[in-house]
């Protein structure tokens, strides 16, 4: 009878642990890897302890130069991405005009169409437009399919702002462009940083569609396409066990922060 | 500042031909009306009567479909919101979120590029009580507390006029009485011009210098509380603005400036300076608690009262201070009677025949119209 109201009083956190072991147990074996000898070329048995690759995380031709690649690609599609979704948004969510509801419906179509469709296509046109895929096509096809998630995060804050509080902004003396600064922008800033996040990390792990259009240039996704074929460097895993652990900081250091300035609220 | 100050020796606010249309719709028909310097105004109506647009027009935030709008001698009719000498106090306040409660407060100062606004914010908080809280932010006050945030924000940039869009609307009953003595407590000691826009009638009688009572666009009246609530000019403010009763009447006769009346086959007489209408039919109208109510077997009423015979009382409601009879006439229609709770006659139940009766000076006269104007818009207000 214990053990059933223990249970009865725990089973949302022992449901919440087990949903978060099966979505981190992944990321935990690729961290493990990162600190294995490997015999061979290929990094899937357990070896041996080593911290070679960590030394050495540029130890394999051209990983580094990807992963560079990939950041300036990730980089330069969520700034373009987040400053053209963020205009749309506030478009769709302020003014009614005329192709509004067909902007509306179009902008969810990179969302929901297979990515193998939307890579295949943007190879086609630009094969048969003779351009040359590379560096510059795999920012063209990332903007666009980031696009469509910044605006859906924008949209939401927008839709879900109070116009009367840039009505009252005015009412206190301030200007149009002074609204914006001081009201409109720091309150649709959440939901432009989330977008960002968003469009970063979609950028970041895209592989499907960057296939289709990437040419000679290789991105990090596509170079650990291209190893697993001929074999996984430990440095694959070091890369990946870098990302996740930034990110999880990333995310821990706003949670910290969130939570001390609720307790000095309170 | 000195702007403001030049304008300001007549602040009047003073509205010519003011109208609003959006399409087919109108909102606001053309208005001309002047509120003067230093009072306490209140627009008054039920919802979609055009008063909140009004006031938008007022502060800028609505441009007019015709008319113009000026403050003191100067036109501000195509001024932007944020070049005029007017600040509002929004519906739901409309605090910035993102803001401290005193970053709120001194929002307008700082963007007229007033340097240090710190002394001034913490003067205007201690002034409405909120001193203590100046680093919360908004979303962790009290809804009476936001409230009083918000007309300190205002407040503090001394405008002309300060605009109060339902401003206690949110606030729950005992709060809203005690801001509205508190609001009122303020306009005194600062003596700018308040413009209140409320549904609530009680509020406005309150509160205000002077109310005007708005329907379907239009002015219906313009008068201190006491004038509305004593001489009604047509029957949506009889009924809007407490309730009435109200019977069809044909005028027969005059008599020392008495009109005399024949209502339902009852002679009646009402001074003609309490008539609003011209015409040979008029309607009578008397306030509910101006009517004295007899047990009619053995009543013995005085000549000089007006009196309607053959009531039967089929309601009566003991609400402490006094009682509620509803009596239907003999033709029908029931009359609403509130009894101050003194002698009751025990006798008075429903049932009981009763004799109807009044000061011939209480009652007042109203052009013929629909009997039920406003009845409808005061109740679904109050609910």
């Amino acid at each position: 009878m214990a053990v059933v109201n223990w249970l009865r009083r725990n089973v949302i956190v022992l449901f919440g642990l087990l949903a978060l072991g099966y979505m981190t147990l992944p990321n935990i074996v690729v961290l493990m890897f990162s600190f294995n000898d490997p015999n061979g070329r290929f990094n899937y048995t357990w070896n041996g302890f080593t911290l070679d690759a960590w030394e050495q995380p540029c130890g394999v031709a051209g990983i580094c130069d990807s992963v560079a690649v990939s950041m300036k690609i990730a980089v330069l599609s969520t700034l373009v991405a987040t400053a053209l979704g963020t205009a749309i948004a506030f478009a769709l969510g302020r003014y009614r005009f005329r192709a509004r509801g067909a902007i509306n419906t179009l902008l969810f179509l990179p969302m929901s169409m297979p990515e193998v469709v939307m890579g295949a296509s943007l190879g086609t046109l630009f094969l048969n437009m003779r351009i040359n895929t590379g560096f510059v096509t795999i920012l063209i096809a990332h903007i666009m399919f980031c696009l469509s998630f910044v605006v859906v995060a924008v949209k939401a804050r927008v839709l879900g702002m109070d116009p009367k509080l840039e009505e009252a902004a005015q009412d206190l003396y301030a200007s149009p462009t002074q609204v914006f600064l001081r009201v409109t922008l720091p309150l649709a800033a959440p939901g432009i940083g989330a977008g960002a996040m968003l469009a970063f990390a979609l950028s970041f792990d895209d592989f499907v569609i960057t296939n289709f259009t990437s040419g000679n240039t290789v991105t990090f996704p596509m170079f650990v396409y291209g190893a697993a074929q001929r074999g996984t460097p430990p440095q694959i895993n070091v890369i990946g066990s870098a990302m996740f652990v930034i990110a999880v900081l990333i995310v821990m250091i706003g949670q910290i922060r969130a939570s001390r300035r609720a307790k000095q609220r309170a | 500042m000195t702007e403001q100050q030049r304008a300001g020796a007549s602040g009047d606010v003073s509205l010519a031909g003011l109208s609003k249309h959006y399409g087919d719709f109108t909102a606001v028909r053309p208005m001309d009306l002047t509120i003067p310097a230093g009072s306490f105004f209140a627009l008054l109506g039920a919802s979609g009567c055009g008063k909140t647009t009004t006031l938008r027009m007022i502060a800028g935030l609505e441009q007019p479909s015709t008319g113009s709008v000026s403050i003191g001698d100067r036109d501000v009719t195509g001024l932007p919101p944020y070049k005029r000498p007017v600040n509002t106090v929004f519906q739901n306040y409309a605090l910035f979120p993102h803001l401290s409660v005193a970053d709120n407060v001194g929002f307008g100062l700082r963007r007229r590029g007033v340097k240090d606004t710190r002394k001034q914010v913490q003067d205007m908080l201690d002034l409405v009580e909120l001193g203590h809280l100046a680093k919360r932010k908004p979303t962790q006050l009290s809804g009476g507390q936001q409230q009083r945030v918000a007309v300190a924000r205002a407040l503090i940039n001394t405008p002309q006029v300060l605009l109060l869009d339902e401003p206690l609307g949110a606030l729950d009953l005992k709060l809203r009485r005690q801001m509205q003595l508190e609001l009122k407590r303020i306009q005194t000691d600062v003596g700018i011009t308040f413009v209140h826009v409320t549904h609530d009638q009680e509020e406005a009688m309150t509160m205000a210098d002077t109310i005007a009572v708005m329907n379907g666009g239009r002015i219906e009246q313009l008068g201190s509380p006491v004038e509305l609530y004593e001489a009604p000019r047509t029957t949506f403010v009889a009924n809007f603005l407490g309730q009435s009763n109200l019977v069809e009447a044909k005028v027969t006769g005059r008599a020392d400036g008495d009109l005399l009346l024949d209502a339902q086959g009852n002679r009646l007489a009402l001074p003609a300076a309490r008539s609003a209408a011209d015409g040979d039919h008029l309607v009578m109208g008397i306030r509910p608690e101006k009517i004295t109510i007899t047990y009619a077997a053995d009543a013995k009423i005085a000549d000089n009262r007006n009196r309607l015979d053959g009531g039967v009382i089929v309601d009566a409601a003991f609400i402490g201070v006094s009682t509620q009879y509803v009596v239907r006439m003999p033709w029908g229609q029931e009359f609403t009677v509130f009894e101050q709770n003194m002698e009751r006659d025990p006798r008075l139940v429903p049932g009981a025949t009763v004799i109807l009766h009044w000061n011939p000076t209480h009652g007042f006269g109203l052009e013929s119209g629909d009997l039920t104007a406003g009845i409808a818009e005061a109740s679904e207000d109050a609910a």
